[in-house]
Formats: C-alpha cells, sequence, structure tokens
C-alpha cells in the first residue's frame, strides 16, 4: 500500500468483501437446462423456467445445494437446521423473472471464519457472515444502439460469500480471494475463472479514525473488478481517495463505484438515492430446506482441503512447510506426491527427495506417467551411489593429497578451489557418490588442517 | 332404455347434457362418436357464446377427443393464453401446463380458452380485459370469477368440464353461482406449473364439472407429484373403487359458528341450512365449531396475495412481451401497488410478517376445529349472483364477497362448491371444507348429498 505510515495514524480502512462463484453443476439452479454457457450458442440452453415464461415455476438442484453447503464447511462454516430461499425483487432487462431467487434472511451456511495472510505474514481471522444460494441473471450485449440478451447464463446456480468488514489491508483481500479460490478448485464445485467471470468480487471499502470501535457510517462498494490484481489497485486508489476527502472536510456517503484500468482510479456508478429496496419476501414457489441430515452427509463426502492437507504433509512424511505449501497449491500435485511416495517407498526414496524434487523442478504433475518419470529418475540417480561416509572420507583424502594446490589455494580463500576438489572427488567415482556428504567431509578436513 | 335407445328416439337431443362420466361410457359403447360429440358441443357454442362471452378462443374444427374448457390463465402450447389480460394479448405459449398434459393423456382435447378476472384476480368475472362472461341464470348478474368462463361453460353445457384456478374462491365461488361443482384441491395435490401465477403460495388448479363423480375423476387424473412443482410431492388422488356410501353415517359434519353471521343473505343462508338439516337426515352428525380467526381472513389475504402479486406480475413488461405496463387493468394495478407497499422496507414486518403469523393461527383454526368434524360446512359465497358493475367501483364491498372462501386457500385444505339450491331463482351452493389433503370425504360428503337431492338436474334456460 502506498498511503504511507504518517496517515495510517490518522484512519485505517475497514474492508468488507462479496465473492459470487459461478458452480459447475451440470444443469442450471432451478431448471434442467445444461448450465455451462461459455461461448455457446444465444439462447440455445433455456427452457420456460429460466426464461421466466408466465406459469413456469422453479425445481430446486440438490448438486447445488450440496456444492453450496461444501464451501460452507470450507469455510467453517455453521450449516443451518432450516434455510429458504427468498425473492430478491428488482427491474433489470437481464432479468427474466423480475427478481432473483436468492437468499437473505435464512442463508444455508453462516458463522464461518478464513486465516488470512497481510503481505508481511502476519495471520489474522476474517469472520464470514454468511454463505448463501442464489442464481445467475441473463447477459446484455451492447452494440451499434442495439442490446442483445443472452438467457443462457441465466438460473446458473452462483453461491455468494459475504465477509464481515474485518480486512484491514488491501494485501489480505488479495490473499482471502486466492485462498477461496483454491477452496473452490479442491471441492470441484467452480473453475473459479476471474476471467470468465465465474469468480466476482465486490469489495465494500469505508476509512474510520484509528482507535474507533463503531463501523463508519457510509461505506463504498467497488463492483465489477475481474481480476485480484484490479481490485488490490481499486481498493488501494479508493482508502487513499477517502483519507483525501475525509482530511478535506468532506463527507462521504454510500455509493458504488467502479475500476477504470487505463486512468487507475475509480469512478462513481451509482449513489445512495439510486439505491434499491429489494422486498425480499420468501419464495412461495419453493418449499423450506431442512438440511439438518444434510450436513452430515456433506461431511463425509467432502475432500482434505489444502491448509489440512499441508499440516499433514508436514507431519506424515516430515517435508519442510514450504515445500508442503507449494505441493498442496494445486490439487492435483499433492494427489500424485502421494503416489509418488508410495510408489518410491519400495526403493527407500525418501518423500523429502521427491518433494524437493518436484518443487525445483517446479513441475506440475498431472499424470500418472510423470509420477513414475519423477520415481524413476531419482531412482535411477541412485543406482551404486556410493553414501558410506567411510569410504567417502577415503576418497576425499586420496584427492586431497593429490591436489595440494588447490589446497593451498582454499587456504588463501580462493573458494573455487573447493569445486575443483569436489569435481576430483566425482572424476574419481565417476559421479556416482552424495555429492552432499562429500562436501560435508571435505569442509570438515580442510578446516580442521587434518591434510597430509 | 340404453343412451343409445335415447338418442334414436330423441329423448336426449343433446349430447352437451351428458356427464363426463356419461360421456366416457357413451364413447365407449359406441352409442355416439368424438366427430358427433364435438360438433354437439361446438353448435351449442357457436349459439351461445355471443351472449355469453365465455370462450376467449374456441377451437373451430374439433373432432377429436372430450371436449373440455381450459381458464384462460393455463398455459396451452400454441394455444394463445392472456390470463384475461391485455398485457399478454397475442402471447402464444410454447409448453402445455402439466395439468394440461395429463388431461391430452386421457384424451380430453381444448375447445376453448375461457374468460377470467385478469391474471385471476376478482370475484366477478368483471375485471377481464375482454368483457364481462354473463350468468347464463341471468344475464344481467355476474357469473362470479376469476374463473367466471369455466364456471358459464359448465353450466351452460359449453363443454364436458373444465378446469379453473382457486386462489381466494376462485373456483368455489362462481360455482356456487352458477349452480355447478368446483372443487379447489389442497395446495400442493395438483402441480401449478402452468398456471399463470397469481398468488404462488395460494394459487391451485382444479377442476369444474356437472357432478361431483365427474369432479373425483378430473381430480384423479390432474394430480399427483410433478417434477416441475416443488410443493406438488406425495399429492396421487385416486378413485375408490368401492361403491359410494349412500348414507353418512358416522360423518361428523361441523357447522362454523362466523359463517353464519353479519353479512349473509337470509336467502342463502335458509338454503344453506336447509341443506345442512339433508345432512343430518343422511346420517351425518352435525357439531358447532369455532373458527375465530375468520375475521382477519380478508385482511391477511390481501397482504399476502398482493405481495405475491407484485413480485409474480414484476415479469410482464414491454421488453419480454411487447405491451408496456399501462396495459394493466385497475385492479391489476391496484394490488401490484398495495403488494408493492407492504413488502417495502420499514412496512414488512407489520404487514407481510405479521399476516404470515396470523395465516399461522387460521391454519391452526382448521386443525382444531377438525378434531371434532370431519368436514366444515357453510356457504360459499354470502349472497346470490349479483347485478353486473353492482360492486365495480367498490373494491372493498367486492373483497368482502369471498370472506367464506379465503381462509381454506389461506390454510392450504381442499375445499368443493356443490349445487344445494335456489333463492329468488339463482344458485346456491354449499361449501365443504375437508383435512389437508383428504379430498376424499368432501367428495364422498358432496355426492351423497347431491344423490340424495336433484339440485343438479336443473339447468338453466338459454
Amino acid at each position: 500500500m502506498e498511503k504511507g505510515e504518517t496517515k495510517t495514524m490518522k484512519y485505517e480502512p475497514v474492508i468488507g468483501l462479496e465473492v459470487h462463484v459461478e458452480l459447475n453443476t451440470k444443469s442450471k439452479m432451478f431448471c434442467r437446462c445444461f448450465a455451462d454457457y461459455f461461448s455457446k450458442e444465444p439462447n440455445t440452453h433455456t427452457c420456460p423456467i429460466c426464461l421466466g415464461l408466465p406459469g413456469a415455476l422453479p425445481y430446486t438442484n440438490k448438486e447445488a445445494i450440496t456444492k453450496c453447503i461444501q464451501i460452507g464447511l470450507a469455510l467453517n462454516c455453521k450449516i443451518v437446521d432450516l434455510s429458504r430461499f427468498e425473492r430478491k425483487n428488482y427491474f433489470y432487462p437481464d432479468l427474466p423473472k423480475g427478481y432473483q431467487i436468492s437468499q437473505y434472511r435464512w442463508p444455508l451456511c453462516v458463522e464461518g471464519w478464513l486465516e488470512v495472510e497481510d503481505k508481511e505474514g502476519n495471520v489474522s481471522k476474517i469472520r464470514i457472515n454468511r454463505v448463501h444460494q442464489e442464481e445467475d441473471t441473463g447477459k446484455l450485449t451492447h452494440s451499434d444502439g442495439q442490446t442483445l440478451i443472452d438467457f443462457n447464463r441465466s438460473g446458473v446456480p452462483l453461491v455468494e460469500i459475504v465477509t464481515e468488514p474485518d480486512f484491514t489491508d488491501p494485501s489480505q483481500v488479495k490473499d482471502y480471494a486466492k485462498k477461496l479460490q483454491q477452496i473452490f478448485r479442491y471441492l470441484s464445485v467452480s473453475n473459479a475463472d476471474m476471467e470468465k467471470g465465474d469468480m466476482r468480487l465486490e469489495a465494500n471499502v469505508s476509512v474510520r479514525p484509528v482507535g474507533q470501535k463503531e463501523l463508519p457510517n457510509y461505506r463504498v462498494e467497488l463492483k465489477n473488478i475481474n481480476s485480484f490484481r484490479f481490485m488490490t489497485a481499486a481498493i488501494e486508489y479508493e482508502i487513499k481517495r477517502q483519507i483525501e476527502a475525509l482530511e478535506k472536510g468532506e463527507k462521504l456517503t454510500q455509493e458504488t463505484r467502479g475500476w477504470n484500468e487505463d486512468k487507475r482510479e475509480t469512478y462513481l456508478q451509482r449513489s445512495k438515492e439510486e439505491a434499491h429496496d429489494y422486498r425480499y419476501f420468501p419464495e412461495p414457489d419453493l418449499p423450506e430446506l431442512k438440511m439438518k441430515s444434510e450436513e452430515e452427509r456433506v461431511k463425509e463426502e467432502m475432500v482434505e482441503l489444502p491448509q489440512a492437507k499441508m499440516q499433514r504433509f508436514v507431519s506424515e512424511y516430515g517435508i519442510s512447510k514450504q515445500n508442503a505449501q507449494v505441493l498442496v497449491e494445486l490439487k492435483e500435485v499433492g494427489y500424485y506426491f502421494e503416489k509418488a511416495v508410495k510408489l518410491g517407498e519400495a526403493q527407500q526414496i525418501k518423500p523429502q527427495e521427491l518433494a524437493n524434487y518436484i518443487v525445483n523442478q517446479k513441475i506440475t504433475l498431472a499424470s500418472q506417467d510423470q509420477v513414475l518419470r519423477a520415481v524413476e529418475f531419482i531412482a535411477a540417480k541412485r543406482v551404486g551411489i556410493i553414501e558410506d561416509e567411510a569410504v567417502i572420507k577415503k576418497i576425499v583424502l586420496e584427492v586431497i593429497k593429490k591436489n595440494p594446490k588447490s589446497v593451498e589455494d582454499y587456504k588463501r580463500g580462493k573458494l573455487n578451489a573447493l569445486q575443483a576438489l569436489i569435481g576430483g572427488v566425482m572424476r574419481k567415482t565417476q559421479g556416482k557418490v552424495n555429492v552432499e556428504k562429500v562436501m560435508v567431509v571435505l569442509e570438515k578436513k580442510l578446516k580442521s588442517g587434518d591434510t597430509p | 332404455m340404453s343412451l343409445k335407445e335415447c338418442l334414436r328416439k330423441g329423448k336426449i337431443m343433446d349430447l352437451t347434457k351428458l356427464t363426463l362420466i356419461e360421456t366416457i361410457k357413451g364413447l365407449k359403447e359406441r352409442q355416439f362418436s368424438e366427430v358427433e360429440l364435438n360438433r354437439a358441443y361446438r353448435e351449442r357454442m357457436k349459439k351461445l357464446n355471443p351472449s355469453l362471452n365465455v370462450y376467449l378462443w374456441a377451437k373451430e374444427n374439433g373432432t377429436e377427443g372430450i371436449p373440455a374448457a381450459i381458464k384462460d390463465i393455463i398455459v396451452t402450447k400454441d394455444i394463445s393464453t392472456t390470463a384475461g389480460s391485455k398485457i399478454l394479448e397475442g402471447f402464444v405459449p410454447p409448453y402445455n401446463a402439466t395439468a394440461v398434459d395429463r388431461l391430452l393423456e386421457k384424451n380430453i382435447s381444448v375447445i376453448g380458452k375461457t374468460n377470467c378476472d385478469e391474471f385471476a384476480m376478482g370475484s366477478s368475472g368483471e375485471n377481464s380485459a375482454y368483457g364481462p362472461t354473463k350468468n347464463p341464470w341471468d344475464l344481467t348478474k355476474v357469473p362470479g370469477g376469476s374463473s367466471s368462463g369455466s364456471a358459464v361453460a359448465v353450466a351452460s353445457d359449453m363443454c364436458v368440464f373444465a378446469l379453473g384456478t382457486d386462489t381466494g374462491g376462485s373456483i368455489r365461488q362462481p360455482s356456487s353461482l352458477c349452480g355447478v361443482v368446483g372443487l379447489k384441491p389442497s395446495y400442493g395435490r395438483v402441480s401449478r406449473y402452468g398456471a399463470i401465477a397469481m398468488a404462488s403460495s395460494l394459487d391451485q388448479i382444479g377442476p369444474l364439472t356437472k357432478t361431483v363423480a365427474d369432479a373425483r375423476l378430473v381430480l384423479e387424473w390432474i394430480s399427483g407429484k410433478d417434477g416441475y412443482d416443488s410443493n406438488c410431492q406425495n399429492s396421487e388422488f385416486k378413485v375408490q373403487s368401492s361403491e359410494l356410501k349412500k348414507d353418512l353415517k358416522g360423518v361428523r359434519v361441523g357447522v362454523p359458528r362466523e359463517y353464519f353471521g353479519k353479512g349473509l343473505d337470509e336467502g342463502v343462508e335458509k338454503v344453506v341450512r336447509e341443506a345442512i338439516k339433508k345432512l343430518e337426515k343422511l346420517g351425518a352428525e352435525v357439531v358447532e365449531v369455532i373458527l375465530p380467526h375468520t375475521e382477519y381472513g380478508i385482511a391477511v389475504y390481501y397482504i399476502v396475495m398482493s405481495s405475491e402479486v407484485s413480485s409474480n406480475l414484476a415479469k410482464f413488461t414491454g421488453i419480454r412481451f411487447g405491451k408496456t405496463r399501462d396495459k394493466f387493468g385497475s385492479e391489476a394495478k391496484r394490488r401490484i401497488m398495495l403488494g408493492t407497499f407492504a413488502l417495502s422496507t420499514g412496512y414488512y414486518d407489520d404487514y407481510f410478517a405479521k399476516a404470515a403469523k396470523v395465516r399461522t393461527l387460521i391454519k391452526q383454526d382448521f386443525a382444531k376445529a377438525f378434531q371434532k368434524c370431519d368436514v366444515i360446512v357453510g356457504p360459499v359465497s354470502p349472497t346470490t349472483a349479483w347485478n353486473l358493475g353492482e360492486k365495480v367501483n367498490d373494491p372493498l364491498k367486492m373483497y368482502l364477497s369471498d370472506a367464506y372462501t379465503i381462509p381454506a386457500s389461506l390454510a392450504g385444505i381442499p375445499g368443493l362448491s356443490v349445487p344445494c339450491g335456489f333463492s329468488e331463482g339463482l344458485p346456491v351452493g354449499l361449501q365443504i371444507l375437508g383435512k389437508y389433503m383428504d379430498e376424499e370425504t368432501i367428495l364422498d360428503v358432496a355426492e351423497s348429498y347431491e344423490q340424495a337431492t336433484s339440485w343438479r338436474k336443473v339447468k338453466p334456460k338459454l
């Protein structure tokens, strides 16, 4: 952040985040149309229900509900016993029913949390207010003074995740969004591709004097920002703008702003006067959702999440935390790492070696083949490798004896000399020696002055 | 004498006088053909529709199936469906309502789409944008509403039976005012898929028929689980094959004090009380019950219903249907305004949330009453059919005419109207309400009564 330390003395940011994620279910939220709309012929994945035709009724997609609960559980939420859909009433041409089926008073998941890190590595807990289920709208395309509507996206399941205003720094927001994306992909509930609009961020940003406990009496909503980077930039800009405004004695009000990447500034989209009254009420077309038995069922089928997997890798395989973190970044890598560990066991390949190899080679093990290759590679390298320290000591002493000049150079501080001596050992063993052990023995001998 | 012989001897000149069950039997026994049947109804329709204004759309050259009339708020594939509104003029749905599909499977054909109050909002049929339907018993009177056209189509033999929708009495009340049988099933018994929504938590499709047995059969056809209506599950209704009990021994009939109070027309009361006496004579045990929250029914209904209306009618815009919202009639506009207000921030708790609570109390009233009885009986409407135009400018007076039908709608329980006599030459219906998902008992009681009386045989002179 570029706001400067002197300003944080006076004001601190208060940031809350709303994340929409489109689920990758087979069919839409309330009808049987295919949910996959990406680059499909417009208005081909539609039916009376998602077109909002008179007489049509919604029918809940259970797969979506399961995925919503998985997200809730991954975010440490309570799953409520009784949930309800509600209607959010507003007019927009991409909303064929004149209302969106959403949740307001009875969300599926409540009171969760997620730990985030800021850029300095400080960890803090962000409280999750709710995780709820809703549906997407159609898509408008404006061109040549005309507006076209494509309803392929209408009714695609969306999950909304709302935090409490617990963020105090844009770097936390970025970490949170990345962690969410990782969770969605781990759970296989969404591709969570920002550019395709699978995952959308909205930030509520305001600032308050340091020490003030109450929330500010306004908030600025940042909307329609489709990358982590732009969102971070927009929040940083907004914090600066608001602090400057307050310092000038201006009064800030509720408004919605967008991000102009060319000018690198936020701009006003809608002011408070234009705010909607959504007139939420229980969706009479859908029965209540009784979740009591559902929670247990979904819990049993939950996959291991990145944080838990990372900790398990450290304790179970004795690998470093840094390596474990890299290995769990993508679900597939962690999965194949464990496969490789199993395969390597027979050849006494240590998990740490495999972890090093995968991390250093930056390979994303994507197939069974690559797993086998990794194990074979390490195993092959190790055939006939001299590990016995006594043997190594003997060879090292021979090399030292034959290269008095290099020893002299080393003693005079020439570091290249060490390389030359190692090279000697390697030549003598045709490279089949544990280099790390050679280095240890060599340095010990040279430092002790224990030379012939 | 067989039907065929009757026909031959000219004793029954008109196939349109047959009930649904008689029609099925006649076709099965080849006493007449589907072509003859359709021709008879078409001729009847041609003769009467101009004066009664029943059909908004009618089939020109139907030759197949058993002709049924469908309320124009129920969507029919490739057949225009207006919901009685100018805003949907020219709208041709690309799909059938589930109930319509189920009828088509039973060799029923759609002979016409019947007139109704705009989006089923009205108690007289006068809120139709296509002019009011007339009462066949007296053309200067309203037929009731909102299933005005469906009730008149049955009463005037312009169809074998009809489908209507009932949100606060829209099947039962016009049935009562036109002297036919009308059944509002339990909420969730019949799929609402394809019934253009007025108030989603109340709407229900049901049959209007010439006899109780016909209503029972149509209910069997259209009821049952539908993968397109989440509120319609475990809802199959089967006609019991056992013989109808002639008497009502062992049946406890509850008479609610609140349905016989101020506002009930004397003539109607007399007819209904006589009908209750008849039930007693048939062996029923009559007990008095109380439904203490009845007086709040209309207030609760007008908040819940109009709230849902305001949301359900939001989709009708020029963008999708080509007609701007000023095409809504005044009653539609009134309810959109009422509902929008009741749901607004700052009013939701005082109106919608409170109404939802009172609705629960009304439901509990019925649950308690049904501990003492098997069915509840009373009038359907406080009056017989009134003059066209009489209440048009007095919405509140119009709303009050639904006082006896609304509570059952709010509770989601089944109710029917069966003809039980006349007051000053106009039909009066007996309302029979039952426990949730117990259509069986109300149909049994209604049929026993119907078979022990001869009201069904009295037809309007047209």
